[in-house]
């Protein structure tokens, strides 16, 4: 399901109005994975606090939210962009590449919630089929 | 059998008791068709869907999200039981409709992204994680009878949960 230039354009614009919180919604997406989907929690055990609001939670959370954002300027070649994080993930975490749709999931639940009026089917339908582009790049180098 | 603390039990409770059906209902149902064009296939009869702003509009979506998400009311009101609940609804989807058992996981998906933007803030981590388990306890249910021929399990229930148990 390749990305459009309609597509392309509404995230591009969505994303230029949530870019001012995008730390804060990386941060509670991560935190609302680890609590709502626990078998996520497997990566993280070298972690003392998994809870959403501790440091290690949200300093992480705010890391992967600035990939993503800069996935949004990359949208035209995502493999090739995200080819050097795909090979870490793939031979360094080893993070089962399932995890990419859970995560996917939480971040489209924090936007609902932070950008209720924004964030309408036609944005939900644009974003979801980023973050979907953007995993299957990620897990592009797995095997 | 699925355990459910307390705590559980009035989470869900307080959540459903806050969700309007007659709003939520048609809000979900149509972002499941805008979100997943590929749902419409079940939607035939309804009329024109050709846009969101005529899938959002359309009366007959609305009257269906009503009552797909009303259909919910019986889960929280067993939820000890929420496999026997929704045995014959399972049944119907399976053998009458056939709906493709994953477009459960995918309402429930939207539903709770339609919840979670209607609460806000007050959606927490914590309700969200109960309210997920409470979707996929539903999800499962409305899925048991996709695997066993009603036949089948009529007549020789051991052999068919044995077989089934195989497949996968």
């Amino acid at each position: 399901m390749s990305l459009t230039v309609k597509d392309k354009s509404v995230v591009k614009a969505f994303w230029g109005k949530i870019s001012g919180k995008a730390d804060v919604v990386g941060a509670e997406a991560f935190g609302r994975m680890l609590t709502a989907y626990p078998q996520t929690k497997t990566y993280f055990s070298h972690w003392a606090d998994l809870s959403p609001g501790s440091g290690p939670v949200k300093n992480h959370g705010g890391i992967i939210m600035g990939a993503i954002g800069k996935a949004v300027g990359l949208m035209d070649d995502l493999v090739g962009g995200m080819s050097a994080l795909s090979e870490r993930h793939a031979f360094n975490l080893r993070v089962d590449p399932g995890n990419f749709k859970i995560l996917s999931h939480n971040i489209l639940v924090t936007l609902a919630i932070h950008f209720p009026s924004e964030f309408t089917p036609e944005v939900h339908i644009a974003v979801d089929k980023f973050l979907a582009a953007l995993s299957a790049a990620l897990a592009d180098k797995y095997r | 059998m699925v355990e459910w603390t307390d705590a559980e039990k009035s989470t869900i409770s307080a959540v459903w008791g806050k969700v309007d059906i007659n709003e939520v209902g048609p809000l979900a149902l149509g972002r499941v068709l805008i979100v997943y064009p590929w749902t419409q296939r079940y939607f035939g009869s309804f009329g024109d869907v050709s846009t969101p702003a005529a899938i959002m509009g359309n009366p007959k979506v609305a009257a269906h999200g009503k009552i797909v998400c009303g259909a919910l009311d019986k889960a929280v009101k067993n939820m000890g039981n929420i496999l026997a609940t929704y045995k014959s609804l399972s049944e119907t989807h399976a053998n009458k409709l056939f709906v493709d058992p994953d477009n459960f996981r995918v309402l429930a998906d939207v539903l709770t992204i339609v919840i979670a933007a209607k609460f806000g803030a007050s959606f927490t981590p914590e309700i969200q994680a109960t309210w997920q388990k409470f979707m996929k306890v539903v999800v499962a249910a409305m899925g048991s009878r996709y695997y066993i021929g009603i036949l089948e399990y009529q007549q020789a229930p051991e052999i068919c949960l044995a077989n089934a148990a195989f497949s996968h």
